[in-house]
């Protein structure tokens, strides 16, 4: 077998993800991103949150509206495409990303977009999404966590506690959990960040930075379900449990958190031990050089696996949140646009009847 | 010395060795020397599903089977007159298809003890009388192949490997056909391997040399060329028809061709061609699973290009639901379905029709889609562009039923002219007069096809999804009188396509038929054959063959209303018989075959003959 070098994209992932995406005319705001459908989530529902958040932030992108299309599966968060004034798509369970492909790499001029939550996303797609991940297609994922299955009303999801007591699993459910960073770091993605539902700051700056990036931009939310896994994230939330809970990820900062310590930074520190994996421990004046700084941008992504790892597995006690990993790496869309232009640039553009007479052919008089 | 020659009128030659034996390239050279010279073929491959079944075993064997004329031919020929075996299991395994008096070629080098066990033999059957019925040419390829190639030095077993070409050589000979197009062939496949590339060429005409040097053949064979509709030729596939036929395609409706596609046999070769022409704007997709290639496939249909993947049976079943979300959405998309034997994981390697009910209805839901099918491998190229046509102007999910033997079967094409192919008209929708709302489900009133509203135009945004949709507006309703409108629209969209195909074609040339044999697909060309049989013992029967599958043409009904009889061969338990009983409450009599080959035209001729009988006495 031989490798060979591919062409290079006319865009390069330094260009950021909306690069070829036309820019509005005029100044946008969020009642044009609004569509007149009835939003029909339950209640106190966290895609409340995270619609609202979404609307108010694609104006701020100054694109195109018709240039932007949303593409879901099939759950709760999924009806979101249809709340949203641009072009979208509500597909079948777990597929949205292997659509998104299709469209990324059909044009290279939208701003693509998958809403999917944990059951859609990491049981009955998983295999879409992580070859998504790998391929680094131009979109942005937004994988609602709830840990549960809401619109199938209460069964356990791939990423519920081990132990959880639902409609089917009334003995608890035996089967360990996935932890979709981790999940999404060992699939290759080049952007991989966690954001939490009600935090509509941290949330738009995740979005800000998962858009700006080239390549597929994977966002967990952990968003609460008010009616089947009420208070899921509680401790996150808390206004008192919050700061030992969220272990916050910022791009060059030592990974500090929860009571500050003498030097007004956080009182708990991440640590590296000799054999690669991490932990937390107080921070004292002695220690406190040793903290880990956080290095999104790190071509290897061990210690982002590693502060992965920090994730509570059970009751989500604790999490880090930010963005975990962020590196450059060119596009499937943007290879693919690349081989043909290129092939276009050698052979010209095709001849349908030379290549139908091809070469062996004869008269018939 | 010079054999005498005798002229024939067509001539079955199979060649059979092991599977890394280089059967099939020797059958497709033989094939494109008898396509140059102009006679009329047709050709049937045969392999393991095996890459490599253990060397010497029967169920290594591979085959290559061609028919040539100096007439027009529908099929590969049921009975070869020529067996070209390279071992004992390839004798064994295809001598009881010969016709007696048939001429056998053997290469005796792996006659040995073991490799005659291996294939179940006894004892060797060129030194008892099994054989006596056959005209058998026991020879050493093997031996002389090496002899001849061994100034070259190549190892023992690079050397032995040119006995394909030896045995080429040698019934080139037999069959007056010249080399020199297989030369340049060699030259150019093996131009970086100078010793492999000329030991090939020697060997090759070592084995031309043989014939005409020694007194083994008393004759030699000419079979003149045939008399066909003047015109420019090329020898096709049809797994190749039918990608240049998406290309074409692409071309006549300015989009763009996006093809999803996971590798499955005896699928993969249009992947593989369409991979190789980037330069027609194609992309061509291999996709994690069957399931994300079509997903891909509709996604690019949604943004604007022409979506096509491409798959056998297993791989629809594992599309079905995304088929089903097309079908939904309303925008076009052509599934290519290559059959092979099922069920399951079936006969990769074999061919088989039994997808059709799977086509029309494996879908959950009222899931209703336009269904193709081509007669021959150079038709699969008129049936792709009928396929995307349909597909782009009526804004739906296309079925394109090919199958195996369509796929790696060949047969001189006379090239179309592609600028006098008509035009594919995509009609993308513009955003509405005087700024009023976009109604994604409104209606085309001639073919009730919706708008095709890609992304990218102001004014146009719009959601849809597999949830039910009011009509008119896309938006989600669950209300139960318009999923019943919606329910029936879908259908009689799907309906509506009749009135855009041509009219069926009835051969019945003196009008006087009482029986009608009708058939779909690959069937075209062994009912063919059994039809010109019949007609020439001087019997009256009318033939009718089906393009579209779903719809029907609309004048089916009163075709098959106007015989006594109607016979439906097919190779699955009846699938179109199922149909067309439950469509047109017609008593068509089922004639089938499930083997993985096809219909063998004087085994339908017989069956055919006992239909005319019966409708006879009945009459008396």
């Amino acid at each position: 077998m031989t490798v060979t070098d591919l062409p290079v994209p006319t865009v390069g992932d330094e260009h950021g993800g909306t690069a070829l995406v036309p820019s509005a005319d005029a100044p946008q705001t969020g009642k044009e991103f609004t569509s007149d459908q009835e939003v029909r989530w339950c209640p106190g529902c966290g895609d409340y949150a995270v619609l609202k958040a979404v609307q108010s932030f694609l104006p701020t992108l100054g694109l195109r509206r018709e240039n932007i299309v949303f593409v879901s599966g099939i759950g709760c968060s999924s009806r979101f495409p249809y709340y949203l004034d641009t072009y979208g798509m509500h597909s079948i369970h777990g597929r949205a990303p292997a659509i998104a492909t299709g469209i990324a790499t059909a044009r290279e001029d939208l701003s693509v977009w998958v809403v999917t939550g944990d059951g859609d996303a990491l049981s009955i797609g998983g295999n879409h999404l992580i070859h998504a991940l790998r391929r680094n297609v131009n979109m942005t994922i937004l994988l609602f966590n709830n840990r549960i299955y809401g619109l199938t009303k209460g069964q356990y999801s791939p990423t519920s506690e081990t132990g959880k007591v639902t409609k089917s699993t009334p003995a608890g459910s035996v089967d360990h959990p996935f932890n979709p960073v981790s999940l999404a770091l060992g699939a290759e993605g080049t952007f991989v960040a966690r954001t939490v539902d009600s935090d509509r700051g941290h949330l738009t700056s995740v979005l800000s930075a998962a858009v700006a990036h080239r390549g597929t931009s994977l966002v967990e939310i952990y968003q609460n379900c008010p009616i089947f896994n009420d208070g899921a994230y509680d401790a996150l939330k808390g206004r008192d449990s919050a700061a030992d809970a969220i272990i916050p990820l910022v791009h060059g900062e030592p990974v500090r958190f929860g009571a500050p310590a003498e030097d007004g930074r956080g009182g708990l520190g991440v640590f590296r031990r000799p054999t690669g994996e991490v932990h937390v421990d107080r921070v004292t004046p002695g220690n406190a050089g040793r903290v880990v700084v956080h290095d999104a941008h790190a071509e290897d992504p061990t210690v982002a696996f590693a502060l992965s790892r920090l994730t509570a597995t059970g009751e989500m006690t604790r999490a880090p949140i930010g963005v975990f990993r962020q590196v450059r790496r060119p596009t499937y869309d943007d290879l693919a646009r690349a081989q043909v232009a290129a092939d276009r640039e050698r052979r010209g553009d095709g001849d349908l009847q030379a290549l139908v007479d091809g070469a062996d052919t004869w008269e018939v008089r | 010395m010079s054999a005498r020659v005798t002229e024939l009128d067509r001539v079955v030659i199979r060649f059979a060795g092991d599977s890394g034996d280089g059967m099939q390239l020797v059958g497709d050279r033989f094939t494109q020397e008898a396509a140059v010279f102009g006679n009329d073929l047709s050709t049937l491959p045969n392999f393991p599903a095996e890459i490599r079944a253990p060397q010497g075993t029967i169920p290594g064997v591979s085959s290559f089977q061609l028919h040539f004329a100096d007439h027009d031919i529908l099929t590969p020929g049921d009975r070869p007159d020529v067996l070209v075996a390279m071992n004992p299991a390839a004798l064994r395994a295809n001598i009881g298809d010969l016709r007696p008096g048939a001429t056998v070629v053997v290469d005796t080098h792996d006659f040995t003890a073991r490799n005659l066990a291996k294939a179940g033999y006894e004892a060797s059957p060129l030194d008892d009388d099994s054989l006596a019925d056959f005209a058998v040419h026991a020879l050493d390829l093997t031996g002389m192949t090496v002899e001849a190639v061994k100034s070259f030095g190549l190892s023992r077993k690079d050397a032995a490997r040119a006995k394909n070409m030896f045995a080429l050589g040698l019934l080139s000979w037999l069959y007056g056909r010249e080399v020199d197009g297989t030369v340049a062939y060699l030259g150019g496949k093996f131009a970086k391997k100078p010793a492999i590339r000329d030991a090939n060429v020697t060997a090759l005409r070592a084995g031309w040399n043989f014939g005409e040097t020694t007194e083994t053949f008393a004759v030699s064979y000419r079979v003149k060329p045939a008399a066909v509709a003047p015109g420019r030729y090329r020898n096709i596939t049809g797994n190749t028809a039918l990608s240049y036929g998406l290309l074409a395609a692409g071309r006549l409706s300015g989009l763009p061709v996006f093809l999803g596609a996971y590798p499955i046999t005896p699928a993969s070769d249009i992947l593989h061609e369409l991979s190789r022409h980037k330069n027609f704007g194609v992309t061509a997709f291999q996709a994690e699973d069957e399931i994300a290639a079509i997903g891909a496939a509709l996604g690019a249909s949604y943004a604007g290009h022409l979506g096509v993947t491409t798959t056998s049976g297993p791989g629809v079943a594992l599309k079905a639901e995304t088929i089903g979300l097309a079908v939904m959405l309303e925008v076009p998309l052509v599934i290519v379905d290559v059959q092979r034997g099922g069920p399951s994981t079936g006969l990769p390697t074999k061919t088989e029709q039994a997808d059709l009910l799977q086509a029309m209805y494996g879908r959950n839901g009222e899931a209703p889609l336009p269904v193709v099918a081509p007669r021959s491998p150079a038709d699969c190229f008129d049936a792709a562009v009928e396929a995307a046509r349909i597909a782009v102007t009526h804004r739906t999910p296309v079925m394109l039923l090919s199958d195996g033997y369509l796929a790696n079967g060949s047969e001189p094409w006379r090239l179309p002219d592609v600028a006098a192919l008509p035009r594919i008209e995509p009609g993308f929708a513009t955003p509405p007069d005087g700024g009023g709302s976009f109604l994604p489900y409104a209606r085309d009133p001639e073919t009730l096809a919706r708008p095709w509203a890609p992304p990218g135009v102001a004014g146009l945004e719009h959601r849809i999804g597999g949830i039910e949709k009011k009509d008119g507006t896309g938006d989600i309703s669950y209300d139960p009188d318009n999923h019943d409108h919606m329910v029936r629209t879908r259908q009689a969209k799907v309906d509506a396509v009749a009135r855009s195909i041509p009219a069926l074609d009835v051969d019945d040339p003196d009008g006087r038929a009482r029986v009608l044999v009708i058939g779909w697909g690959s069937t075209y060309g062994p009912i063919g054959a059994a039809v010109r049989r019949l007609r020439r013992r001087g019997l009256d029967i009318a033939q009718a063959h089906l393009r579209h599958l779903n719809p029907f043409p609309a004048e089916l009904g009163d075709v098959l209303a106007a015989y006594e009889r109607v016979v439906c061969p097919e190779m699955n338990l009846g699938q179109l018989a199922t149909l067309l009983r439950d469509r047109y409450l017609v008593d068509v009599r089922r004639l089938t075959t499930v083997r993985g080959m096809p219909f063998g035209a004087e085994q339908l001729e017989q069956e055919l003959l006992t239909h005319i009988d019966e409708i006879s006495q009945e009459a008396s």
